[in-house]
């Protein structure tokens, strides 16, 4: 008889609801850490209403705003004779010379941007987290290899570089991106987030993974890679900075191959002869400015409070 | 320790080595070569074309060409430069150099003082919406849009306020009929900024010799000593207005630096201090009845120095770099608007010269700053 066996059900976990449990746990956790400094706050309003600006001009192009007036590249204004015209209810932050709309091409470059940032610092912390846990890990050569190479790589003056670089090939955005990842990925990162896998190294459950009998890369996947990724995290927001700076000043000086961004807007204003009129054409040079300066800011901020989340020693007893 | 320095320098050596490497296979990998920038000309004809090919030494395999390139680098053969033709490249690189290290060092100098003195009253503030409001200032300077922030200044107060030149580095009419190049001027000037530093060390470690009351204010003293040490000398010479011109024209481009690189030092100096505060001898300098100041400055300041004196020449090699930004915003002809121009009108030996220079000079202020260090943490001896 089948039914006389009867079946206990034992209230069994997945493991992945356990650590997912674990993980929501840690991150409530950290997050009123976080929250308790005003400064990594401020940033992070700042980032949404760039993300809010980015989000809103495909659903603004699409609604509002005709494509041939307001298009951020190839849009131009018929009905206002003369360009730069100052802002109105037409154009809340008026028209650059060539007649398109200030606000739109701001709102449109957000979202360059954003995903030149995030690329950039994905390709950063992917290197710099491998690197740092198997030159952790294994020591010896592979370690005095690319700590070496980290030198070196510090200690490339870094603008200059991507001004030969982009000056010899022709850079676009991803390749920017992917030159900016690769430069500071094999550089101070990886230096920052080796040490910080030493420590890990010599932990406990390392020696238990290992009895147990983990594979090395298992035991760098799983053991060493979750461990460090709050640090990369931090390291993240670092390189989103410098890499829309790098964007911005090479767009400014118009090396670069890039068709609509912050910097490329200030170099518009600059060639077109208008950029020492601050007092008159305010509006064709300080909001693009004012951009750069406050996601750079932003991101700097909310990765200067990461610092005191992820290291203890700098928390508020 | 010479053990130590010999090992840097040879460390260092070969990394200047690899980066001239590979300076030279990004010039290699560059669409085309340099020959093509006599090619564009449609008036020369191929056989032309390829006899100057020959005569460069393009046609040769590309390890021939490395050797060359390493062999002319090391002479100070850098080559021509085609926007300033017939000038060798190396003979524009020693006219500026001396522009753009001046220029950094002062700057890096006074963002270090004022940075260490606020990152100081952050950590000792900690909390307090003064800390907020600096930091948030801070920041936004640190990473404010730098071509921005230069152009900013330089509508204020040199288009709006007509205070400072707009940039350059001379005025052209004063510098009419004048007996003497810039570079004289400029080069006499450096002389005496090192010989009134040097005044002032020396009055500096005298003073503090002073019984207490006098010792407190050794620091201003020796300042003061230094600055009529340096101008001394100037009173009479012909040269004196001429240098003054020079040094107007600095104070913009120097204030700006200041200005952006200032919280790099103070948020370093906050974090490393907060660190330190935590040390035992700390809460014993404390439970001593010692006034807060001394605590601040005589305790924790000077442990928590460390970390940050080894980023001020780490920043001086990261300001050189950032240089081109500056640099060219004021117009100021060193190093870093020379490597812009030279890579906009495709002045390739200029260009690559220039980014060398800026390598070896990052290499340089990195052995500064391990040297420093190990001179300045008693725990630290290489051997």
């Amino acid at each position: 008889m089948s039914n006389a066996t009867a079946t206990v059900t034992v209230p069994h976990k997945p493991l992945w609801r356990i650590r997912l449990e674990l993980f929501w746990k840690s991150l409530r956790t950290n997050w009123s850490l976080f929250v308790e400094n005003p400064i990594g706050v401020i940033g992070l309003v700042i980032i949404l209403f760039f993300a809010m600006m980015a989000l809103l001009h495909p659903i603004l192009m699409r609604t509002v705003w005709d494509p041939s007036v307001y298009d951020p590249i190839t849009g131009y204004d018929f009905e206002i004779l003369r360009h730069p015209a100052p802002p109105s209810w037409r154009h809340l932050l008026g028209t650059d010379p060539l007649g398109r709309d200030v606000l739109s091409q701001l709102m449109y470059s957000t979202q360059t941007e954003f995903i030149l940032g995030v690329v950039a610092a994905l390709i950063t912390v992917s290197i710099g987290t491998m690197i740092g846990a198997v030159s952790a890990y294994y020591g010896g050569i592979i370690d005095t290899l690319f700590m070496r190479l980290a030198d070196l790589v510090i200690m490339l003056p870094f603008i200059s570089i991507l001004i030969v670089l982009s000056a010899l090939f022709k850079l676009n955005m991803l390749k920017l991106a992917l030159v900016i990842g690769i430069l500071s990925g094999f550089g101070g990162v990886t230096v920052i987030i080796k040490s910080q896998a030493l420590t890990i190294k010599v932990k406990p459950y390392i020696e238990a993974a290992r009895v147990a009998g983990g594979g090395d890369w298992h035991i760098i996947f799983v053991h060493f890679v979750p461990n460090l990724l709050p640090l990369s995290f931090l390291y993240m927001m670092f390189t989103v900075t410098s890499a829309i700076f790098s964007e911005a000043v090479l767009s400014f000086f118009g090396l670069i191959n890039i068709r609509m961004s912050w910097g490329i807007m200030i170099h518009t204003t600059q060639t077109a002869g208008y950029l020492l009129n601050v007092g008159q054409y305010w509006w064709l040079v300080i909001p693009a400015g004012l951009a750069i300066t406050l996601l750079c800011s932003a991101f700097y901020l909310v990765g200067r409070a990461l610092d005191e989340v992820v290291n203890p020693r700098l928390r508020r007893r | 320790m010479t053990r130590y320095v010999l090992r840097r320098l040879v460390q260092i050596i070969i990394t200047f080595f690899l980066f001239q490497t590979l300076t030279f296979f990004l010039l290699y990998a560059q669409p085309g070569d340099i020959a093509n920038q006599y090619l564009l000309n449609p008036n020369l004809p191929p056989d032309a074309a390829e006899q100057l090919r020959k005569e460069l030494g393009l046609d040769k395999p590309p390890h021939l060409q490395y050797i060359q390139y390493m062999k002319n680098f090391l002479t100070g053969n850098l080559g021509v430069s085609f926007t300033n033709y017939p000038r060798p490249v190396i003979d524009i690189i020693k006219e500026r150099l001396p522009r753009t290290l001046v220029l950094f060092f002062t700057a890096t100098v006074i963002s270090f003082y004022v940075g260490f003195a606020l990152g100081k009253l952050l950590a000792w503030k900690r909390g307090g919406l003064f800390e907020y409001a600096t930091t948030v200032v801070g920041v936004t300077l640190y990473t404010v849009f730098t071509p921005w922030f230069a152009l900013m200044m330089i509508w204020l107060f040199a288009y709006k306020w007509n205070l400072f030149p707009t940039g350059k580095f001379i005025t052209p009419t004063l510098w009419r009929n004048t007996p003497f190049t810039a570079n004289d001027v400029f080069l006499r000037m450096i002389w005496t900024g090192v010989w009134g530093g040097v005044v002032a060390v020396a009055a500096y470690l005298l003073f503090r010799r002073l019984p207490p009351p006098y010792r407190f204010f050794s620091g201003f003293l020796a300042l003061f000593v230094g600055i009529i040490a340096a101008v001394i000398p100037w009173i009479h010479s012909p040269m004196a207005r001429y240098a003054l011109d020079i040094l107007w024209h600095m104070i913009l481009p120097i204030a700006t630096l200041t200005l952006i690189s200032f919280a790099g030092t103070m948020l370093l100096t906050r974090n490393s201090l907060l660190e330190t505060m935590r040390e035992d001898y700390i809460l014993a300098a404390r439970a001593k009845g010692l006034p807060e100041k001394v605590v601040r400055d005589k305790h924790a300041a000077r442990t928590a120095l460390l970390p940050v004196v080894t980023s001020l020449v780490f920043s001086l090699a990261f300001a050189i770099d950032g240089g081109v930004i500056t640099e060219t915003m004021f117009s100021w002809p060193g190093m870093g608007l020379t490597l812009l121009n030279a890579v906009v009108q495709e002045d390739i030996p200029l260009a690559m010269g220039a980014f060398s220079f800026t390598g070896m000079l990052a290499l340089l202020a990195h052995l500064a700053a391990d040297l420093l260090y190990a001179y300045l943490d008693p725990r630290i001896r290489y051997s």
